[in-house]
């Protein structure tokens, strides 16, 4: 399949306003980027368009790597398919009843839709116990007269999802069997297969919504195989899982509710690279944009993940995905002052349109940006993105005046410069939250900001976090695309055990685990994708018996195909040096449970030489100076040298204050910091010493 | 005066270090109520007042009005004995002296600074089994407190930090579950552990001088934020009643009654119209009482931080002979149904003149139904758990259908996580027809939980409300269904004889007990109600087309469609 001259390998990340192409020539190892207009209504245009950049011939290309948002936005924008629910008698409201939550603590006012309708969503009489006995047996004629009455109603797609199906299967698998003989397309599915874990509203939620993206997802992917097809491509496409891996094609089809975070993992996994190769393992990815500021912790060179994750409110996606915390602070976050006298900034947002003050497209409502650009930290003739072609400083400055400076009784600069800091305080709290209260110390990590807009705060934020450093990556605005070219295959699985650990049958506990790290081999080798290694995680849900919440226990066994030499006594002391880690004191005399079992395969792809992006010696910093910006800073103008940052030569020294532009981002240095670019072009922002 | 900037960066670090204590013990909680409920709660309090200077987000919202109290009485009880010292923690769980009810265990530690206490840090969460007569401590029939489980003044957990283990002993000893308060307990302390050192980390950054004028400066804002909330209102005095079916020992009704007097920026709620005390557990102490008046003014101003200025100009007149103003030994078990009581008489109250501020009331019920037991080995088995039910209809659409009680922020356990641990079948867990209240905006549904027992034997105990008086609509909304509950025996299913409270039903295995929960009040009157949404719930199998035709006025063709034409017809006779 690969070819052995001039073999592309592509990252595409499509955005909402820009799609970014990443190429990398594995025969010369040149890289290259573009950045297109994404085509909203049909993203496969913008994609081949930005191949095209670079590319003429597709049967060049061996690999295209992609980090998609269309599961996403179906899911935000409830623009699925057409969804069917085939239930136990008594449960059809499992999905709507949620677990009895509400949107928000204070106020009443919440409302939830799900996106199967009661009308679609069917019972039949069927019931499996707690212990796996199955109670009533499944009637497949029940199931086929149900999935008709679906059909007329218009569904596309159908899902069963029958209680303590984790526990058992069969009844599940009887009504797939039934399905598969009437339904007219593939987009059925179980729930036992999707999901085997306890707990039906998360199962429920995380099944539907993959037979609810599938049409959507499998028709988008189609399309785009179709159209590189059609321009010769005869390689292989990739797509990017939320848990930071890619899957098959034909793995995205089957199980397109994996795609959910799609697009920020990729962005998560370049930073996790670019770190460890520069010598950070431990770094904070900082991703600003419009209406929010998503954090992402990676400590040691590994992402941290989550177990599942709400798209919205009531919509719970139970697969791992990278942890993302999102927090509602971005360019576009609006400043004003409370009936109590406080300075807030956000939640509310002027998003990119009207977006804010300075784009003057009819907000008149202060934002972040407009105090970055009143501080002149924003170039005002030169706007990131092409979009506009000057901002307007003084409406800018105006809205700050009439609705920070004058009711907090400041001047107009104190005002811009209060709102940035109280903006950069929202952020340093997201940063606190991934770091400090999960036990990590900021002192041993360093920003990473991607994105436009995050290079702007990241110098601020290592002073009000204590971090011990910032890390600008050479191409802050195409992470993503470049991450999506790194990233390693990965299979996850997850099983619910639900027992006592000295009581557990390890031969039986030793064979599940291995059934599934073979089956996980088997899917990386079925990809036909070349790999340097293969690696395969064991991990535990663990808990002390009475606990409801668990700790997830890594296992420090491998597997070669055998057994893997499971024993409680393993298990045991995993457990009790990871509930350390987490809580502190381990109890003495209660009995230690298993809730689920997890097993990861990953195939680990090759890695491309990061120094090929470094930038050409014998260029010196006063070479790369573009002018000199009035800044303030610390309350006060400050003469400030303004860069072009790509042309700096590697080991460039740049104290502030400064400011560094490059087409897709501005990145800040403080009077009290200072820069320097490493080996692979990163910016690497520091306190100056003795500050 | 401090900067504007420095506040608004130090509020929100003050927060996180509330926020952060409560995730250390929901995290490592061993009882469900807290580790999935969330029925816990931190803050920071006042070094000589109590009151409440910061509180963590995500705790349970009716603590964050009632823990200043418990703050308080630990600093009345240090200042009479005199020797509080650094390195001591208070626990107890008084309901008299800042307490809510037995359940709830406070841990309160003083932080001290160059020798002085600085601010008070304090922990609270509701343990599984606090011993009393009835598994869960939820006994609708006590008469007296310690039918209800261990009561424990303030007494030092820790002197001088050293933990006495004595204290431990004597509470685990007077428990169901001693594993699970240990569990619990020690959850706490490792949230007290982290406030102590977050504070002491952030007073090292800022400076004492500056972190003690912002916890000045807070209350104050929140203060004038309220006043300035409370004056947009018209003056005036605006009343609203509501019942409690019963007190689980005499089948008689007591009245909550509220005068709610807005007069410029002050706003007074005037609660002596109220029943006297009752013999039965829904009798409720005066921080309770001001506790869930703090709950429900922050679900109308929701942008009023937390904190406890927000109580600045409100003043609270509550007779001392009053239900809602106890003193031990009167029962106290089932506060949560009399505290959701005057959330509703509150928001009641203030419909007529705000209506753009409040919602139908929500299904107002805790329904603490336990089923307990011993399995074939012998061990016990206790299951307890709290049920869920419709919220109010409201200015911006339809009440939302299953949802939590307004005074906590708990999640229900899944079905398969109890059919996992206790030896139950749920036959029925669904969405209840017709149960939200009829309104231009509907009331959310309510639920119908279907339990079957799966062992030889078991006791079941209930306490609920709304058995006999529904939740009421506002604004011309109507009231949502009524609470019901029925226990199978050998002759068939019956309603227990106070309709929402009983305890001690056996049941045999195969046999079931049965609950549906109220919906929500609606809002508006149902006549305003959009035709096409009344046939979108006929279709969602939300309303009967007969309920539809009641109370909406629709009218619908021979096929169950609907009739525009007539319906709009029909309407505009109705109104002439």
């Amino acid at each position: 399949m690969n070819k052995a001259s001039s073999s592309y390998a592509i990252g595409v990340d499509v955005g909402g306003t820009f799609t970014d192409v990443f190429f990398l020539n594995e025969a010369t190892g040149h890289c290259e980027v573009a950045k297109v207009p994404s085509t909203p209504g049909d993203q496969s245009q913008g994609f081949i368009e930005g191949i095209r950049q670079k590319v003429t011939d597709f049967s060049d290309v061996s690999t295209v790597v992609h980090g998609t948002t269309v599961g996403t936005n179906a899911l935000l924008e409830r623009k699925g398919a057409m969804t069917g629910i085939i239930t136990t008698a008594g449960f059809r409201d499992v999905l709507e009843m949620r677990r009895r939550d509400r949107p928000n603590t204070w106020g009443l006012w919440g409302q939830f839709e799900p996106v199967v309708p009661r009308n679609f969503r069917l019972e039949v009489s069927e019931r499996t116990l707690a212990d796996g006995t199955i109670r009533q047996k499944v009637n497949p004629t029940e199931v086929q007269n149900a999935a008709r009455e679906l059909l007329c109603l218009g569904a596309k797609s159908v899902c069963i999802a029958f209680i303590n199906a984790y526990a058992n299967s069969e009844n599940e698998q009887i009504a797939l069997q039934a399905l598969r003989e009437i339904w007219p397309n593939n987009y059925i599915g179980a729930s036992s297969d999707i999901l085997p874990e306890i707990r039906e509203f998360e199962r429920t939620s995380t099944t539907t919504l993959n037979a609810y993206l599938q049409p959507t997802v499998a028709g988008y992917l189609h399309k785009l195989e179709t159209a590189l097809k059609d321009d010769g491509f005869d390689g292989q496409v990739l797509i990017v899982q939320s848990n930071g891996g890619v899957m098959t094609v034909e793995t995205a089809r089957k199980l397109p509710v994996r795609t959910a975070l799609s697009g920020p993992a990729a962005g998560v996994i370049a930073s996790a690279h670019i770190a460890v190769e520069a010598g950070f393992p431990n770094v904070i990815t900082c991703d600003m944009g419009g209406t929010s500021f998503d954090v992402s912790l990676v400590a040691e060179g590994k992402s941290a993940l989550a177990a599942q994750s709400n798209i919205d409110f009531g919509m719970t996606v139970r697969t791992p995905m990278i942890e993302i915390t999102t927090i509602g602070a971005g360019g576009g976050s609006i400043a004003w002052v409370d009936r109590g006298g406080l300075l807030q900034v956000g939640p509310e947002s002027a998003g990119s349109n009207p977006g804010p003050v300075c784009y003057g497209l009819g907000n008149d409502r202060p934002t972040v940006t407009d105090a970055n650009v009143v501080l002149g930290r924003i170039n005002a003739n030169k706007p990131i993105g092409g979009k506009l072609e000057q901002l307007d400083v003084e409406e800018a400055k105006k809205a700050i005046e009439t609705h920070v400076a004058i009711p907090l009784d400041l001047e107009v600069m104190a005002a811009a410069e209060a709102i940035i800091r109280v903006a950069n305080s929202k952020m340093a709290g997201a940063i606190r939250l991934v770091s400090i209260e999960r036990g990590y110390d900021p002192k041993n990590f360093s920003a990473m900001p991607f994105g436009g807009g995050g290079a702007l705060h990241t110098g601020a934020l290592i002073k009000e976090v204590g971090l011990q450093s910032a890390l600008v990556p050479r191409y802050p605005g195409i992470n993503s695309a470049l991450g999506c070219t790194i990233a390693d295959m990965r299979h996850d699985f997850v099983q619910t055990v639900n027992g006592i650990l000295k009581t557990l049958d390890m031969v039986s506990l030793d064979s599940k685990l291995s059934d599934l790290a073979a089956q996980g081999l088997k899917l990386l080798t079925d990809a036909g994708v070349s790999f340097e290694s293969h690696d395969v995680l064991f991990e535990l849900d663990m808990s002390y018996l009475g606990q409801t919440h668990t700790v997830d226990v890594p296992l420090p066994l491998n597997f070669d195909g055998g057994k893997i030499g499971v024993s409680a006594e393993v298990i045991h002391s995993a457990f009790v040096t990871r509930y350390q880690e987490v809580y502190g004191r381990p109890l003495e005399g209660i009995p230690v449970r298993i809730l689920n079992l997890r097993v990861s395969t990953i195939g680990r792809r090759p890695k491309f030489d990061l120094g090929l992006l470094a930038p050409e010696d014998g260029i010196s910093l006063n070479d790369t100076r573009t002018g000199t910006r009035n800044v303030w800073f610390d309350g006060a103008f400050h003469e400030t040298g303004v860069f072009d940052r790509l042309p700096m030569s590697i080991g460039t020294q740049v104290p502030g204050p400064a400011i560094l532009e490059q087409p897709d981002a501005t990145i800040c240095i403080e009077p009290d910091l200072q820069g320097r670019v490493d080996r692979f072009g990163n910016l690497i922002i520091t306190r100056k010493e003795g500050s | 005066m401090i900067d504007p900037v420095t506040l608004a960066v130090l509020k929100g670090r003050l927060e996180q270090i509330a926020d952060e204590m409560d995730a250390t013990l929901f995290r490592s909680a061993f009882n469900p109520i807290i580790a999935e409920a969330h029925d816990a709660s931190h803050g920071l309090y006042h070094a000589t007042t109590g009151a409440t200077l910061v509180q963590g987000k995500s705790g349970l919202p009716i603590f964050v009005g009632a823990m200043s109290f418990a703050v308080k009485a630990v600093i009345g009880k240090a200042a009479r004995d005199g020797d509080l010292a650094k390195g001591d923690v208070y626990i107890f769980n008084d309901p008299y002296d800042g307490g809510t009810h037995l359940s709830d265990f406070r841990l309160v530690q003083p932080f001290y600074r160059d020798g002085k206490v600085f601010c008070y840090l304090a922990s609270v969460g509701h343990w599984h089994d606090v011993g009393g007569n009835v598994p869960g401590n939820y006994n609708p029939v006590a008469t007296e407190c310690f039918q209800e489980g261990m009561l424990i003044p303030p007494v030092k957990l820790f002197r001088k930090g050293e933990l006495r283990q004595d204290i431990i002993d004597i509470l685990q000893a007077n428990s169901r579950l001693p594993g699970s308060l240990y569990g619990d307990l020690n959850g706490q302390i490792n949230a007290l552990d982290l406030g102590m050192r977050r504070m002491a980390e952030l007073l090292d950054e800022y400076g004492d001088t500056v972190v003690a004028q912002v916890l000045v400066e807070l209350p104050k804002r929140a203060a004038k934020l309220m006043a300035a909330n409370i004056s947009e209102l018209p003056d005036g005095t605006y009343s609203a009643e509501d019942y409690l079916d019963n007190d689980g020992i005499k089948d008689t009704p007591l009245k909550i009654a509220l005068d709610l007097t807005i007069n410029g920026d002050q706003m007074k709620l005037d609660f002596s119209r109220s029943s006297e005390a009752c013999a039965g557990p829904v009798n409720i102490s005066l921080s309770t009482a001001i506790a869930s008046i703090y709950v429900a003014t922050k679900h109308l101003f929701t942008e009023v931080p937390a904190n406890a200025g927000v109580l600045e100009p409100i003043e609270v007149i509550i007779p001392e002979t009053s239900l809602l103003n106890v003193r031990a030994p009167k029962p106290v078990g089932g506060y949560t149904e009399t505290i959701l009581r005057i959330i509703d008489v509150i928001f009641c109250a203030l419909a007529d003149v705000a209506p753009e501020r409040v919602n139908g009331c929500a299904y107002g019920t805790i329904n603490a139904l336990s089923l307990a037991g011993h399995r074939k080995d012998g061990s016990r088995w206790v299951m307890f758990s709290f049920f869920g039910g419709g919220h109010g209809g409201h200015p911006e659409g339809d009440g939302l259908n299953h949802g939590n009680a307004p005074i906590s922020t708990a999640t229900i356990p899944p079905a398969e996580i109890l059919e996992a641990a206790y030896p139950v079948m749920f036959t029925k867990w669904a969405l209840r027809p017709d149960s939200g209240g009829p309104g231009r905006h509907r009331g959310g549904l309510g639920a119908i939980y279907e339990i079957e027992l799966l062992e030889e034997n078991a006791d079941v105990f209930l306490f609920g409300e709304r058995g006999k008086f529904a939740p009421p609509g506002v604004v011309g909304g109507q009231p949502a269904a009524l609470n019901k509950f029925t226990y199978q025996q050998d002759d068939g299913d019956h309603i227990p004889p106070l309709v929402s409270k009983m305890v001690g039903i056996k049941l045999k295995k195969g046999q079931h007990v049965h609950l549906e929960t109220p919906g929500g009040g609606g809002y508006g009157h149902p006549h305003e109600r959009d035709p096409k949404s009344v046939e979108r719930d006929i279709a969602l199998g939300f309303v009967s087309p007969e309920k539809a035709i009641d109370d909406y006025a629709v009218v619908l063709d021979a096929n169950g469609g609907l009739d525009l034409g007539k319906t709009t017809e029909l309407r505009k006779a109705m109104q002439s």
